[in-house]
């Protein structure tokens, strides 16, 4: 059970650097990327093959993360040139990358085998678990990408990238390309989905075509369950930008341990998928049910301070 | 200073919604001069913004700003000269972000942006000053999400975002319209403070006819895509309510009064 525990973390952060990813589309652009199941997996096999070509495997981590953001100017290609919504570009580019991907491997996985990567290099060179090993490199990349996120978004194109996100209109008013940001977003995005992709297939020593199927899910899963945790956490401040970027790694770290117990407790992993979606619908049910709720309650205090009035009776808020 | 001639635009040509929203619009504004525009609904006011801010492309016809030629330049490039403020509140900022990342961003209007840091210490101070200038005590928490604020504070603070980087020409469509009357108030005194101070070329839709005539030096009167009355100087100061509606009838046919306009 600890070594399933440990395994889940580093697998959590070197997913979470995805989840980074999608936090760029979904929370600062505000578009539901879909290109991140194809890119993620084209993050994997690029790394995969580049591995077993003798690459130099930081390097080919490297390869997969400009090929990923090359997926997501094609989509951003899509969206701003040619104004086809942003899902469906998403979704055109994902379902050509599968076939790209397997081109790429010219098999449906990749093996690395005995091949180097920048984990066992850590782990040979530091005596460490494989799992410890892992978590530590993941937690390095990690925070150099949240460090270079803040000050990317602080930087003034980053301001206007966030902008976009929120106003359009003004944005374009004040002078700014808004087709430019978007691009930016979506290629930056997809960069970090690549080279999470690139990560997890050197931790787990093979590439696999399907192995991006879904994350999209797991990347709104984690933002919603580091939300959540944010707004429990005394002292954590959601509203500060570097905690957001932080809640989202967190979330994911969160997300596989949850599903490496529900694993253990003998559940097929098949079936995580849909308990992956119904987390997600979860975590967006319940701000909307809350929200509800709390007027409902604040309506029946408020009307139990009112003084009664002849011949009416108070019926439940809205 | 803003030349239009023979501008149309038609919205769905061809179609059962066609509308003609500008029929060969002519105008000219001298430097410093603060035109309102006044008209009924559909009259082209907005259109006749939009067209000159490059929010639509312009079917016929050119646009001069001082000098030159913006009939087909995309709406971001057309920023560089134009102070837009809108008639929606929270059109005009983004209100995730801070109020000094907001005026930040409205003061690179027209530059290229860069990697540099998007809000330096120096500008952290000009804005307390410019927020200070405003009356309205945002200065004492410039970090606060534009989202916090009320209507007419937001109204204000694009007002000001508008004016930071001293436009060629103040775009004001309807943009008190949607504020209660004495903050429509305050916000117009503080358009013609900021007008008079930088004597900006200003263009301002309203559907105040009081506002029309007590502001600025010009007024115009629109009316199904065409300026059908065009006044200036000491005959449109000895304007009144009356003579607009008067003019209008006149001109047009029919009565321009919608209760909005009656009522305000």
């Amino acid at each position: 059970m600890g070594l399933a525990l440990l395994g889940a973390v580093s697998q959590g952060i070197l997913w979470g650097i995805m989840v980074l990813g999608v936090f760029i589309t979904y929370k600062l652009l505000d578009i539901a990327d879909l290109t991140v199941d194809g890119s993620f997996a084209l993050g994997g096999c690029v790394c995969a093959v580049m591995v077993v070509g003798g690459m130099d495997p930081l390097l080919a981590i490297v390869v997969a993360m400009v090929a990923g953001m090359v997926a997501g100017a094609v989509t951003g290609f899509l969206h701003t040139v040619f104004e086809i919504p942003a899902i469906l570009a998403g979704i055109l580019t994902q379902i050509g990358l599968w076939s790209i991907n397997l081109r790429i491997m010219g098999k449906s996985n990749t093996p690395l085998l005995k091949n180097e990567t920048i984990f066992s290099s850590v782990t040979d060179a530091t005596g460490l678990s494989t799992n410890v090993g892992a978590i530590i490199v993941g937690v390095v990349i990690a925070v150099v990408i949240i460090v270079a996120l803040y000050w990317f978004f602080g930087t003034e194109i980053g301001s206007a990238c966030r902008a976009t996100g929120n106003n359009e209109a003004m944005v374009r008013a004040l002078g700014v390309n808004t087709k430019i940001t978007k691009m930016i977003a979506l290629t930056l995005s997809n960069g970090l989905v690549g080279l999470s992709g690139a990560l997890i297939c050197e931790s787990q020593k093979y590439a696999d075509i399907g192995m991006g199927t879904g994350a999209i899910v797991i990347g709104l899963a984690a933002i919603v369950i580091g939300e959540v945790l944010w707004r429990v956490l005394p002292g954590a401040k959601l509203h500060a930008f570097g905690g957001r970027l932080t809640s989202a790694v967190v979330g994911s770290i969160v997300y596989f341990l949850i599903r490496a117990i529900v694993l253990q407790m003998g559940m097929d992993a098949n079936d995580m998928k849909l308990l992956s979606a119904i987390i997600v619908a979860l975590a967006l049910c319940v701000p909307v049910v809350w929200e509800k709720y709390q007027l409902r309650r604040a309506y029946a205090r408020a009307s139990r301070e009112l003084p009664e009035t002849e011949g009416a009776t108070t019926e439940g808020g809205r | 200073m803003l030349t239009l001639s023979h501008v149309s635009k038609t919205f769905n040509a061809g179609t059962i919604n066609e509308k003609r929203a500008l029929v060969d619009c002519n105008l000219h504004l001298a430097p410093g001069d603060f035109v309102t525009i006044i008209g009924g609904n559909g009259a082209g006011k907005s259109t006749l913004m939009n067209m000159v801010a490059g929010v639509y492309p312009i079917d016929a016809g050119t646009i001069t700003l001082d000098g030159k030629n913006i009939s087909r330049l995309s709406e971001p490039a057309r920023a560089k000269y134009l102070g837009r403020v809108f008639q929606d509140p929270m059109m005009g900022t983004a209100a995730d972000m801070q109020i000094i990342e907001n005026l930040a961003m409205a003061k690179r209007r027209g530059r290229a942006r860069t990697l540099a840091w998007g809000v330096t210490r120096a500008e952290k101070e000009e804005y307390a000053d410019r927020l200070r200038e405003l009356g309205l005590g945002l200065e004492k928490r410039p970090t606060a999400k534009v989202g916090l604020l009320s209507g007419g504070q937001r109204q204000a603070l694009t007002l000001l975002m508008a004016t930071l980087t001293e436009p060629k020409l103040l775009l004001l469509d309807e943009h008190t319209a949607a504020l209660d009357p004495k903050t429509a108030a305050k916000v117009l005194d503080l358009t013609e403070k900021i007008v008079a101070e930088k004597n900006l070329t200003t263009l301002m839709v309203t559907h105040n006819m009081n506002d029309a005539i007590r502001m600025g030096n010009r007024l115009i009167m629109m009316h199904e895509g065409r300026i059908i009355y065009d006044v200036r100087g000491d005959e449109k100061r000895s304007l009144t309510v009356k003579d607009l509606l008067q003019k209008f009838e006149e001109v047009s046919g029919g009565e321009l009064a919608n209760d909005r306009m009656l009522l305000s």
